[in-house]
């Protein structure tokens, strides 16, 4: 670990509804370029973590730092400015049926930015080539494309304002082994292009293995285990072991209740 | 279990999600003042409530009227009062029917439809997404659509109130015997401006409260397809009850009594 602030940094998280502790305090640093990966079981949290992180949900207790600063103790609009900062690639893709490719890949530029229809629309296609789709496929609607080409969509559109940090969730649920190396390859390639910070959460662990620099395992709204993504093999906790390994046995029980 | 504490937890429950509701009416109904205002949004919705409701609409008022006429002219005909059909159709319909059937029919169209739209955009985290893509739901989804049906529904209950008298205008002339120029001129004669606008601004409260029963139900939807469809339901149900408490509410205001 470097001595250098880190981008992201998470103190004792705490999230509830109801009763059901989700998140029991969190703490995780990423540094800056890093590319750290959240494993863990589903109903484990993860994607709470994220929304947390991204400031579509308010955490109960516990501190997130962005780039050094506390974004919980910021006003409103402070925060939003700060989160949205993030691009994130969402597990159904949620791209919005009701507009047409390009207009989802420039749809930050067009509505949220103020700039022209043409302007978007270039953009949009620069950004389908960067992950390896014409620029045709711009003028058709989100459901007439596959899984994986939807998936293509998101990530362009996660990616077309630059951002410095990424968030991936379950990027590859749902895909076929080819598709999902595409899209982790993809993921790689565009993380390095643009230098960013990246979390992702999974419980593919062969997209783990690809994607990551470093591994976390979160069980119980906690952090059980981190270490490079090298080391998970031999990790020697055995939530990790189980966990890797897909075994029925051992310390994790199955979450009976979603998130 | 104790009754008092359960009557408690539910006017509680309840009061708790009128809170919830006024502070998202207001959010929604205010958000574009900061800007951006989406004017495409806006006109789809404008365009999706005020034109496309017209036909169902119109079928509503003109049966309404048509009906109405009937019942009057029996009614009146027990104190030889059938003469002043025009006068009480007219007055009914622009006061009270016209504004509450449009609503109603409003209400079964646009506010499920929104609540089916922005609950099947909630559960597939199309609004997250647009958060993270620096635009405020609430002003791209929200606000034009809370502007738009509070906007539009003064206009559809005047068309609403001509379709209506029409039809009652039918039922007098080809089967009461009464002479199509005089019903016109009588109506023309009694009928005064405040009873039209206390009609129209029944409407406007009537469409804000569609839209914002509409936004709230689906833009809170939770779990899946069910959640979605209970979104709509929950949506139908308390624009219905919110329309017709309104109105009870505005008419004693109108009426001053």
């Amino acid at each position: 670990m470097t001595t250098a602030t880190p981008k992201i940094s998470v103190r004792g998280l705490k999230k509830s509804f109801g009763r059901k502790e989700v998140l029991r305090g969190v703490d995780l640093d990423v540094d800056e370029g890093a590319s750290l990966v959240v494993i863990g079981g589903s109903g484990t949290g993860k994607s709470v973590l994220l929304k947390c992180l991204l400031g579509l949900m308010a955490p109960d207790a516990g501190e997130i730092f962005i780039g050094g600063v506390n974004i919980l103790k910021l006003s409103a609009t402070e925060r939003q400015k700060r989160t949205r900062e993030i691009g994130m690639l969402f597990q159904g893709s949620a791209l919005f049926d009701s507009l047409k490719v390009w207009e989802n890949i420039g749809f930050r530029l067009i509505y949220g930015e103020g700039k022209s229809g043409h302007t978007a629309r270039e953009r949009a296609a620069d950004c389908l080539a960067l992950v390896g789709l014409p620029k045709e496929v711009g003028d058709l609607a989100p459901s007439e494309l596959s899984g994986g080409m939807q998936k293509r969509v998101a990530l362009a559109r996660a990616i077309a304002a630059n951002p410095k940090i990424l968030f991936f969730d379950e990027p590859t649920t749902g895909l076929d082994p080819i598709t999902a190396d595409v899209i982790n390859r993809l993921i790689i390639e565009r993380v390095k292009a643009l230098g960013a910070t990246a979390i992702s959460i999974t419980h593919d662990m062969s997209s783990a293995r690809r994607i990551a620099d470093e591994i976390a395992m979160l069980h119980e709204g906690r952090i059980v285990w981190r270490g490079a993504a090298g080391k998970i093999d031999n990790s020697g906790n055995p939530y990790v072991d189980q966990f890797v390994n897909g075994r029925a046995e051992g310390p994790i029980k199955m979450a009976l209740r979603a998130v | 279990m104790n009754p008092v504490a359960a009557v408690g937890r539910i006017s509680i429950g309840l009061l708790a999600e009128i809170g919830a509701m006024s502070i998202f009416a207001m959010r929604g109904a205010f958000a574009w003042v900061s800007g951006p205002f989406y004017t495409r949004e806006f006109l789809t919705a404008a365009i999706r409530i005020g034109f496309n409701s017209l036909p169902v609409v119109g079928l509503t008022a003109i049966f309404t009227g048509a009906a109405l006429a009937l019942n009057i002219y029996d009614g009146s005909a027990r104190f030889n009062a059938e003469s002043f059909l025009p006068q009480i159709l007219s007055v009914s319909i622009v006061r009270e029917l016209g504004p509450g059937f449009a609503a109603l029919m409003v209400a079964g169209r646009s506010s499920s439809g929104m609540a089916a739209e922005l609950g099947a955009m909630r559960v597939s985290d199309q609004i997250d997404a647009m958060s993270t893509l620096a635009v405020d739901p609430f002003k791209y989804l929200i606000s034009p659509r809370i502007l738009a049906t509070t906007l539009m529904l003064p206009f559809i209950v005047l068309v609403a109130d001509v379709i209506g008298i029409l039809g009652g205008w039918f039922v007098a002339v080809f089967a009461l015997g009464f002479e199509g120029a005089t019903y016109i001129r009588n109506i023309d004669q009694f009928l005064t401006a405040d009873d039209v606008t206390s009609g129209l601004i029944k409407a406007g409260v009537f469409g804000f409260l569609i839209s914002v029963m509409g936004c709230y139900y689906g833009y809170k939807s939770r779990g899946g397809a069910q959640g979605v469809g209970g979104a709509t339901r929950s949506a139908v149900v308390a624009s219905a009850v919110a329309i017709l408490a309104s109105n009870y509410i505005m008419t004693s205001l109108f009426v001053g009594i």
